[in-house]
């Protein structure tokens, strides 16, 4: 670093470090609260996800327990409705896009050669924002008697449809807890989106051009694009939904002459391509470690790059795929199964590139190539259910069955959380300086592939017998109950899973092996840089 | 021996500006939440049940939308001295331009008195008085929050702390500003023509 103590001003500073005399506890927290870092930033981020990652697999597990039997009291409506709500919004706003945001920070200055992001203060304030905005959605569980005494959590599905949310129907304040504290988080995301896309662009390297950038660093690129348009709408229709509440306002109040129809449209319109903006960062882990433990270049760059963008576009024009039962025209229908059948296209490219890339590689089964190839298995099954689904008559039959949960939860967990896993397995040495454990990684891996299985494998089959999602019960006559039992003990072991994982994660920080540069011996710029690099 | 490797000539290296790029990124996510409330504006036309139609009621603001698309014309010449470094001239244009901008929040304020105290139009008499407030009350906050930035940096032109070196980020609000006038002529098209 340049300093100005030095003979020749601006020349590098090749002193050995000095101790630092350690800091004290207020000092640590002050230099952290702070901080406009994007190393800092990207582990807030990380941290923050995977409190709420088991957080809401807490709420999972409630859900799990609830359902294991019929007819079973363990929650009561209201709480079951409750917790349903608060584990899909967490772990898409809360989980998913912190965590996204978290690796993005982190890596992508390191991956261009970039000292930091573009606005590291608009950085620090988005992750705040993001921050505040879970601790307010998490608040309505204390805040206020609520309507039966259970507090004021959500309890309008995560998808928040009107017009149960109108205030005639959502008298309490559940709904404006969810509204509010999104759209205080949905600022934030949009601060950093702005940064990832002006660090990408205004940031490079002396040489990197757009086409010699790493996947990962298009694909996130890619993602903060698709997010400038993907969560304003949501923005816009939760401040529309806040108006109706408090301002009398009628944007979906049917009485009025308004449209309940119409929220559906806005949010899924929102909903499908964050889907989209969830799952492309999984991509972008998937195009740096497959190559890495395969040990050969990603096959067919100039495609993958094409497939992204194209996968970006195409996500934005099938979201009434959500809506097959709303009541649209024929052709409105057909427009969206096919829009929805098109997308599988550059997916499919993706797979078959992967697998390429794969094929006459020198294969090293280490933990962060034993989930990503978890991923490619699942990720492919998920990808055929969707393709079912996306055939609107299949979906009149299993609309809001548990058919659809196992389907988006293959994608979700099966391919997004199964990417993530692989990318904490991968980055962990690199941010921390030491390797995760490696015997508890495989057994966080079986446990979790078998639990995996065991619980969203079964639940196709519940979906097909005909059990439709959000009941907080069901009879014993309906023949759901052995099957639901099966689900439940699988989360069970996944939940055991994750727990390995969580200990893995403090152990290792202080247990683990020492990593080096590049334990993995991968290619990208970050691997060229100490670890942990530093400040 | 082989040839001694010989680096081509160093290529230029110029990436776009960050601050550039902010700014037009944050309008294209802006340009998505006025889009939602343009797109529910058009689909609530004439479906309101009840109460004054916007044919009883608007007026086309069209001293308000001059004055507000001028002071595009006016901030781009102020652009233009600045790059030069006249700083007075630059000055004098910067303040016409919030003076119209001013003239457009209060031509709106007047507006509005008139359709709520008049007309009784509020946001929550009918869809028309709610697609209709959202949306040029969205607009309006855009304008004002374009006002107060403004301001602040005719305060620092005023007490000397503005530079020439300061252009490029002049030219980035100055996009912004540009935006806000773009969405007034969507929305007062689809508002005052289209809607009526």
């Amino acid at each position: 670093m340049a300093d100005q103590t030095l003979p020749i001003a601006g020349s590098l500073d090749i002193t050995p470090p000095r101790v630092k005399e350690r800091a004290t506890a207020v000092e640590w927290l002050h230099e952290w609260v702070i901080t406009t870092d994007h190393k800092r930033l990207g582990i807030l981020y990380i941290v923050y996800a995977t409190f709420f990652l088991l957080v809401g697999g807490l709420e999972a597990m409630l859900i799990r327990i609830q359902l294991i039997k019929p007819d079973n009291h363990f929650l009561s409506p209201g709480a079951f409705d409750q917790m349903f709500t608060m584990h899909g919004t967490t772990m898409v706003f809360l989980m998913g896009m912190p965590l996204l945001f978290g690796f993005a920070n982190y890596l992508v200055p390191l991956m261009i050669g970039a000292r930091d992001m573009a606005f590291p203060r608009l950085n620090a304030f988005s992750f705040w924002l993001t921050a505040f905005g879970g601790l307010l959605l998490y608040y309505s569980f204390i805040g206020g008697y609520g309507l039966y005494g259970m507090g004021n959590a959500p309890d309008v599905a995560w998808f928040a449809y009107a017009p149960l949310t109108e205030r005639a129907f959502s008298p309490g304040h559940s709904t404006d807890y969810w509204a509010l504290a999104l759209i205080v988080s949905g600022f934030g995301t949009l601060g950093t989106a702005i940064n990832i896309i002006a660090t990408v662009l205004s940031m490079r390297c002396r040489g990197m051009t757009l086409l010699r950038m790493p996947l990962f660093v298009w694909l996130l690129f890619v993602v903060s694009g698709m997010t400038l348009v993907t969560i304003t709408p949501l923005t816009a229709c939760q401040i529309m939904l806040v108006i109706d509440r408090y301002l009398g306002g009628h944007f979906f109040d049917t009485q009025a002459g308004g449209s309940a129809t119409i929220w559906a449209h806005f949010f899924w319109i929102f909903g499908h391509p964050e889907v989209y903006v969830l799952v492309l960062p999984a991509f972008a882990i998937e195009n740096e470690v497959i190559p890495v433990f395969s040990r050969k270049a990603i096959f067919g760059y100039p495609a993958m790059v094409a497939a992204s963008v194209g996968i970006a576009f195409i996500s934005m024009g099938v979201w009434a795929h959500h809506m097959f039962t709303i009541g649209m025209t024929s052709v409105g229908n057909t427009f969206f199964v096919l829009s929805t059948m098109l997308v599988g296209i550059p997916t499919g490219i993706k797979i078959f590139n992967w697998l390429a890339t794969i094929w006459g590689g020198k294969v090293q089964f280490r933990p962060p190539m034993l989930f990503a190839t978890a991923f490619l298995f699942q990720f492919l099954i998920a990808g055929l259910t969707g393709i079912m689904l996306a055939v609107a008559p299949w979906d009149w039959q299993l609309h809001n069955s548990y058919f659809l949960i196992a389907h988006f939860h293959y994608v979700l967990v099966g391919a997004i959380v199964m990417a993530f896993f692989a990318g904490f397995y991968y980055w962990y040495p690199k941010i921390i300086g030491r390797m995760l454990d490696e015997t508890l990684a495989k057994w966080h891996f079986w446990l979790f592939v078998i639990g995996f299985h065991i619980t969203f494998d079964t639940m196709h089959f519940v979906g097909l017998l005909g059990m439709p999602r959000q009941i907080y019960t069901y009879e014993a006559d309906r023949g759901w109950g052995t099957l639901n039992t099966v689900v439940s003990i699988g989360g069970f072991i996944q939940a055991i899973a994750v727990l390995i994982f969580a200990y893995n994660l403090i152990h290792s920080y202080f247990r683990g092996r020492i990593a080096g540069n590049d334990p993995w011996g991968g290619w990208t710029l970050e691997w060229s840089r100490p670890s942990p690099p530093p400040d | 021996m082989s040839a001694i490797p010989v680096l081509p000539p160093a290529e230029p290296w110029s990436l776009p500006s960050r601050g550039r790029v902010g700014m037009l990124s944050l309008i294209i996510g802006e340009s998505g939440i006025f889009t939602i409330f343009v797109v529910a504006y058009i689909y609530y036309i004439g479906k309101s049940l009840s109460g004054p139609t916007p044919q009883q009621v608007l007026d086309i603001p069209l001293f308000n939308t001059i004055c507000l698309l001028s002071s595009s014309v006016t901030i781009w010449l102020s652009e233009r001295q600045i790059e030069r470094g006249n700083m007075k001239a630059f000055g004098a244009l910067w303040a016409l331009t919030i003076a119209l901008g001013i003239e457009f929040i209060i031509g709106t304020f007047l507006e509005w008195k008139k359709l709520i105290f008049v007309d009784g139009l509020t946001i929550h008499t009918n869809l028309f008085g709610t697609t209709f407030y959202s949306l040029v009350g969205l607009h309006a906050t855009h304008v004002v929050v374009g006002l107060l930035m403004l301001t602040l940096v005719l305060i620092f032109a005023l007490t000397g702390h503005l530079k020439e070196s300061h252009c490029e980020r002049i030219q980035v609000l100055a996009l912004y500003w540009h935006f806000v006038d773009g969405v007034w002529v969507v929305v007062f098209t689809v508002v005052y023509i289209v809607g009526r």
